[in-house]
């Protein structure tokens, strides 16, 4: 029997992937191991391995089109194995192909960017007897569920954790009917309309974009944020930071470390979190998971988008071991070869313009965070101290929070403790 | 009013089941090799033969193909014979009276006649007996239309099921898992019956449906224990007959877990787990699975006389565990 090679699911929430590149063509020999194809998921690059050796046939994964995850992208025969046409299971599952029709027909109505479901695999979705069954009782596409079993198998669960694509509230079908509309935006046709034929062009929506999308419009859509701003005072942070880069050991010419501001900015949130525990935390609808360890998300700007990877544990481990961390995220990042595990999650995140003289900004809560700090640039300002006018470098950070579970004093509590961390570094060392 | 019940030993509840159809039924005789003076192969018989003499326990020759014809014949002729082999692994040589005698004469005889004997099979590995001596062979013989065959797996059992094989009018095959003879547990006394062809469910659970027989049944309910402390719920079924099979118990309990897990020491290909998998796949049940089915069976190979090879041939705890941990777990 030849050998499937399937669209692997690499991350948890993965319905779908992109093949970006394939390393090798039909007929080609492949040894087990050997990296077939690259694959693009929401949030990342990856490699995947061929999973036997033999010759590459039926590659019917096309480069670019979603493709449901478990679906077959190309077999391998072993060597002497008898090559007969393609095998039965009959492949070449383009997902979600751009809606044009409905479109047209809403003209009205906004299409938002849901995450590519309705996946046509031919009736071939690797799923438990139990799940088909569920599925046809409640009329869901099989399809559109993402598996979480072995090679994207569909369960039971996967199918009870599932949920439509949030529809736009206000259709034609419901005409102001639900209380709180969103807003619907303009149609595709409609903007495009706007502006003289010729005049631009239209740059195709990666995975990350369309997720970022999503996220972000439900995130500002169904989290009720709030914003509390604060200036610190980071003069002796400047200081304490020049003079641990100083005494950094130097090993074969290379100091062992190079701490920035953005890593004891991490370090003083992590340590307000552990300081004033009720903010961290997840709001959930059946309570709220009241973390032990502070996982800090840092967004870190990446080509075609922004990626948060997490700090795990940030409040217990030293500024070097942060700052070594976060380079080396950081790094991976940009390079697209993050693992799931290391941008999925956190109890809290941080997002630093300062480098960019942004003086000050709100940032987006990120579910499941309750909180994100936004950190602005360091710079000289007249401060009064009593009567006198002094120059001081301040940094304006802004809390966004989650009402739903955090309020308003617990809030000003929370970047009170950061701001004397931030204050008095000497405390992040001990 | 309810009998007494005391502990006694899988044997001795075989011996007492035995006794007590013999006093009860004179036509119910006892035959096989060494069972009179010197007790049995495994202690058996014991001094059955004192109370009940020579001409009702019955030594035969080392010849288990004659041994076996003369008890067919004894029970197409009116007698209750209940033959022990000394071995299961025996059965090879007595097959043609088995499987082309006791199992037929009933069908080819238009009914005419029936053929109510009871056979004894002392089964398993675990003994250092190695490859001749060791094996499961009870889906040999149920694959055959015409025998029962059963492997009671508690005192209590095997003493109600011996009953109930003594009181059946057609050919009876009882496996008896020789590390089971000397577990105790509790058995009434007197006469009761355990029916054929009923499973029991020894552990109720919601997270998976292992369906086991013999001392695996002791083996899954021992890895259940396990698998709760970590918060797993598994059912566990003592399949208790293998033929006629106990199709509704199973499928029920599948259809409430969702997961089955087969733990039998029989070679698994083309054993009971086989005959399991198959029947559910095959039934209403399959379409309230959520995971494959898995079996866990004897490896495929002789038993070797090595102990430690001899444990890692046939399903262990640490290994039932861990294969229904993977399998709740969704990992399988």
């Amino acid at each position: 029997m030849p050998v499937e090679v399937i669209m692997p699911k690499v991350d948890m929430d993965m319905a779908t992937g992109r093949i970006s590149k394939w390393f090798f063509g039909d007929g080609a020999e492949v040894k087990k191991g050997d990296v077939l194809f690259e694959i693009e998921t929401d949030k990342a690059a990856m490699e995947i391995d061929a999973p036997a050796s033999g010759t590459l046939r039926d590659i019917s994964g096309r480069e670019g089109v979603d493709i449901a995850v478990g679906a077959p992208v190309a077999w391998i025969y072993e060597a002497g194995e008898a090559y007969a046409g393609a095998p039965a299971q009959q492949p070449a599952p383009a997902a979600a192909e751009p809606a044009k029709a409905p479109e047209e027909a809403r003209p009205a109505a906004a299409v938002p960017a849901v995450p590519p479901a309705a996946a046509d695999t031919g009736g071939k979705v690797r799923a438990t007897p139990l799940a088909r069954r569920l599925a046809q009782e409640a009329g869901i596409d099989l399809s559109a569920v993402g598996g979480s079993g072995p090679k994207g198998r569909v369960t039971r669960a996967d199918v009870l954790a599932w949920r439509p694509p949030e529809k736009p509230a206000c259709t034609a079908a419901a005409p102001a009917a639900s209380p709180a509309p969103a807003p619907a935006g303009p149609s595709d046709e409609q903007v495009r309309r706007l502006f003289a034929e010729g005049s631009y062009e239209v740059v195709a929506h990666s995975n990350m974009r369309r997720t970022i999308a999503r996220r972000l419009v439900e995130a500002k859509s169904t989290v009720p944020h709030f914003y509390l701003t604060v200036d610190c005072s980071i003069d002796a942070l400047l200081k304490l930071r020049t003079e641990l880069n100083a005494a950094a050991p130097v090993a074969d010419g290379r100091p062992d470390f190079k701490l920035s501001v953005n890593d004891m900015v991490i370090r003083a949130y992590a340590m307000a979190l552990r300081a004033v525990p009720e903010a961290n935390v997840s709001w959930t609808e059946e309570g709220l998971l009241k973390h032990r360890h502070a996982d800090i998300g840092v967004a870190v700007s990446v080509p075609g988008g922004l990626i948060t990877p997490i700090v795990r544990s940030a409040e217990i481990k030293t500024l070097s071991a942060i700052s070594s961390e976060m380079k080396d995220l950081a790094a991976r990042a940009k390079d697209g070869k993050l693992k799931a595990e290391e941008y999925q999650g956190g109890t809290g995140a941080v997002s630093n313009l300062g480098m960019f003289g942004v003086r000050e900004f709100a940032a987006i809560v990120n579910p499941p965070h309750a909180t994100i700090l936004a950190v602005g640039a360091g710079e000289r300002r007249p401060v009064m101290v009593g009567d006198e006018v002094r120059g001081a470098t301040l940094m304006t950070v802004t809390l966004s929070t989650d009402h739903r579970a955090v309020d308003g004093a617990l809030g000003a509590e929370l970047i009170g403790a950061f701001r004397s961390y931030i204050e008095r570094p000497m405390l992040m060392l001990v | 009013m309810d009998a007494a019940v005391r502990e006694l030993s899988y044997s001795q509840a075989i011996q007492e089941a035995m006794a007590i159809a013999m006093e009860a039924d004179e036509r119910v005789i006892l035959m096989g090799e060494d069972i009179g003076v010197y007790g049995g192969a495994f202690q058996v018989t014991g001094d059955l033969i004192d109370r009940f003499g020579p001409d009702r326990v019955m030594d035969t020759p080392i010849s288990e193909l004659g041994g076996a014809g003369v008890a067919v014949g004894a029970a197409v002729t009116g007698l209750r014979p209940i033959f022990e082999f000394q071995f299961s692994d025996f059965a090879a040589l007595a097959m043609e009276q088995i499987v082309n005698q006791a199992a037929k004469m009933r069908y080819m005889l238009g009914g005419a006649v029936s053929v109510p004997v009871v056979m004894r099979f002392p089964g398993g590995s675990g003994t250092g007996a190695a490859a001749q001596h060791s094996q499961s062979l009870e889906a040999w013989l149920g694959h055959v239309p015409g025998l029962k065959v059963i492997q009671p797996a508690t005192p209590h059992d095997v003493k109600g099921m011996l009953l109930a094989a003594v009181a059946d009018p057609d050919p009876v095959m009882i496996f008896e898992h020789k590390l089971l003879y000397k577990m105790k547990g509790p058995v009434p006394e007197g006469h009761y019956t355990v029916p054929i062809g009923k499973a029991e469910v020894r552990r109720e659970g919601r997270d998976l449906t292992v369906v086991a027989t013999s001392l695996m049944v002791h083996k899954a309910l021992e890895a259940a224990e396990t698998l709760a402390a970590e918060g797993m719920d598994v059912e566990v079924i003592d399949l208790r007959t293998i033929r006629p099979m106990d199709r509704e118990t199973v499928i029920e309990s599948v259809k409430k877990t969702s997961r089955l897990m087969c733990v039998y020491e029989g070679v698994k290909t083309l054993g009971v787990g086989a005959e399991l998998s198959a029947m559910v796949a095959e039934s209403e049940a399959f379409d309230y699975l959520d995971a494959p089915i898995v079996r866990l069976g004897g490896a495929e190979t002789p038993i070797p006389y090595n102990p430690e090879l001899e444990k890692a041939a046939v399903p262990q705890v640490p290994g039932i565990v861990a294969a229904a941990r993977d399998l709740i777990r969704g990992a399988r």
